[in-house]
């Protein structure tokens, strides 16, 4: 509770309440987060549940009851007769899930390669940090489909569509971990000079635990923002990867599955299998990247 | 200068190895490049000539300073899938992603520089904020939404531009340009619209905060006491001091334009290089997948060691600070 209260009545809650961007873009946020975690609650059908899909109901215009059985869908279906809205929220369901996962990996592996690169320096420095320069060179779009590509080689096909979320989240992740490191790496060659971890040394706590539990703790804050902005990033390349045809596969439509989909139909007139999971992605990277720049803001002691 | 000349050289030299060594290591232990040329029916003696043939009996290093010989030469060997020279394919596919890349780079910097001065300029205009205002939505919108938006109203709505393809070609030695056509020229509209629109407002953004910091400065207020021309002061003096930033970042995204080519290219189904890669990755042709790495990142190690050079041949105080500190 103290805790609560405590948030509550705290510098960064205050600049929130005063932001209206910021308040839409939370609710924003979560709502579509909640939707996607229950999704099987809230969603009138399971889309890929073969047996409660009629293809009678295909091409259902939204909120319109279908000519020939009569039900209504508010968003309409496919040319299968799946239900739009719901096709959303499981796809919505996929896209939040690898976009969390791959900024988790990410996050943990450049904190952990950025922390033994400030803290030890020298040559693992050195090594760390030229290969996370050789790869910023490169768009990081490009350096996952290559990791993509690479893995795809080497798993057997009969796995490939049942491995292809994790090497969705390993491809978005590995080619995300360069931010973090950096940020990192700069906060700890800043903290590791100051004297509560000389005091560590001197009491002489081994380098992993005063890494972990002196250092890491302070270099947080700007952590948690290129986190948020990066959730940003990574949903939009698993949409982008997904569009391409070489991310979520068909029988685990993310939103990117399901625009590409869509696409097929955009002459045909049925712009509803389209229009709807763009504008679900849209609304969803877009109050992502404003919460993102937002906490950027607020966290800035410069800006105070 | 010489010395910070010649390390950047080494550096870029030094990717560019690493990246070779990622390259080879792809085509060395992803899949079995025996099985992939030879297919189902094969005999032991196929099999020991095509290890020979693609010196599969060497050992490790010299196998890589074989691959990086035959890459100089711009041999790729085989496309597992269409069984023809990797760099033959290529060949064919590249003038149509170069065509796009610059038809798109230009439009980038000739509206951005423009736009950039102009909101710069008349920065509390009714216009100008219009234009702002929509740039943001612009960066937030992912680069195949723009594309298939583009799509839907011109292609699909108004029917005046083709919504896939690169129209009619003409041969011109081997370079095929979709320039000298009607439906060429149509067809490159949407998909430069679409690749270069990222770009474009990133330059517009630089150059209007730029010139927004220089039209501040002692020296535009002392050449608007001289009563020199608006135009003169705008542009001569004020755009030029703005340029070392803009040509950096014009010249690192002149990179990421062909590598987000592969996005434009799906969406309008264009038959270049990025649309190869894509194929590639979906039916792991790793030769093809190889060669378009290495060449892609021959292109980002040139543009990059380009840029950092052309510092000192646009702004002589930088060559003046780099021999003081001894670079």
């Amino acid at each position: 509770m103290e805790a609560v209260s405590n948030f509550l009545a705290s510098d960064l809650f205050y600049r929130f309440r005063k932001s209206p961007v910021a308040v839409v873009a939370f609710i924003v946020t979560a709502l579509l987060v909640l939707s996607a975690l229950f999704a099987p609650l809230i969603a009138p059908q399971n889309p890929f549940d073969a047996g409660s899909l009629n293809l009678m109901n295909g091409f259902s215009k939204p909120g319109e009851p279908n000519q020939f059985t009569d039900e209504t869908f508010i968003l309409g279906t496919d040319d299968q007769g799946r239900d739009v809205f719901s096709t959303i929220l499981y796809g919505l369901r996929i896209s939040l899930f690898v976009g969390f996962s791959a900024v988790m990996f990410a996050m943990v592996l450049g904190s952990v390669l950025g922390l033994v690169a400030g803290y030890t320096g020298g040559r693992t420095d050195t090594i760390i940090m030229r290969i996370a320069d050789i790869q910023l060179t490169f768009p990081a779009i490009l350096v996952a489909l290559l990791i993509f590509g690479i893995a795809k080689g080497i798993t057997p096909p009969s796995y490939r569509n049942e491995v292809a979320i994790w090497v969705l989240i390993l491809a978005i992740g590995l080619s995300d971990w360069v931010q973090f490191a950096r940020v990192v790496r700069g906060a700890t060659l800043v903290e590791r000079n100051k004297e509560y971890v000389q005091a560590a040394k001197l009491i002489g706590r081994k380098p992993m635990a005063i890494m972990l539990k002196h250092i890491l703790p302070n270099t947080l804050g700007p952590v948690l923002v290129i986190a948020t902005i990066s959730l940003a990033l990574a949903i939009i390349a698993e949409a982008t990867l997904s569009f391409l045809g070489v991310g979520a596969p068909p029988t685990q439509p993310s939103l990117g599955t399901l625009i590409r989909i869509g696409q097929g139909f955009l002459f045909s007139g049925e712009y509803w299998i389209l229009l709807y999971p763009a504008l679900t992605l849209l609304a969803l990277a877009l109050s992502v990247n404003l919460l993102g720049d937002w906490l950027r803001d607020a966290l800035n002691p410069k800006l105070k | 200068m010489l010395a910070y000349v010649i390390r950047r050289v080494f550096q870029s030299i030094f990717v560019l190895l690493m990246v070779g060594l990622v390259a080879f290591s792809m085509f060395r232990f992803v899949g079995d490049p025996v099985e992939n040329l030879l297919g189902q029916e094969r005999t032991q003696a196929d099999i020991e000539r095509v290890r020979d043939q693609l010196g599969l009996n060497d050992s490790f290093p010299v196998q890589y300073v074989k691959f990086l010989g035959n890459a100089v030469q711009g041999n790729f060997g085989i496309s597992y899938r269409q069984g023809r020279q990797v760099s033959e394919i290529i060949a064919e596919r590249a003038p149509a992603t170069l065509e796009l890349a610059g038809v798109s780079a230009f439009f980038a910097v000739v509206l951005g520089v423009g736009l950039g001065v102009f909101t710069a300029i008349r920065r509390d205009g009714f216009m100008a904020n219009i234009i702002m205002t929509t740039s943001l939505i612009g960066v937030s919108l992912p680069t195949f939404l723009i594309g298939i938006l583009l799509i839907y109203v011109f292609a699909v709505e108004l029917g005046w531009l083709p919504s896939f393809g690169r129209g009619e070609t003409v041969k011109i030695g081997w370079w095929s340009t979709g320039f000298l056509t009607e439906s060429g020229l149509k067809a490159i509209i949407l998909p430069a619209i679409t690749l270069g629109l990222y770009q474009m407002t990133l330059i517009m953004r630089l150059v209007r905060a730029e010139m927004l910091e220089v039209l501040r400065t002692d020296y535009i207020k002392f050449a608007r006491a001289r009563g020199l021309s608006k135009r003169a002061i705008n542009f001569g003096h004020a755009l030029k001091n703005t340029l070392v930033p803009v040509i950096t970042v014009t010249g690192l995204q002149i990179g990421s334009i062909i590598a987000f080519a592969i996005i434009t290219e799906t969406v309008f189904q264009w038959p270049g290089v990025g649309l190869l890669f894509i194929n590639a990755i979906q039916f792991v042709d790793i030769p093809v997948m190889a060669a378009y790495l290495m060449l892609i990142s021959v292109m980002f190690v040139l543009i990059n060691l380009i840029v950092d050079l052309l510092y000192f041949v646009i702004d002589p105080r930088l060559s003046a600070d780099a021999s003081t500190r001894g670079h």
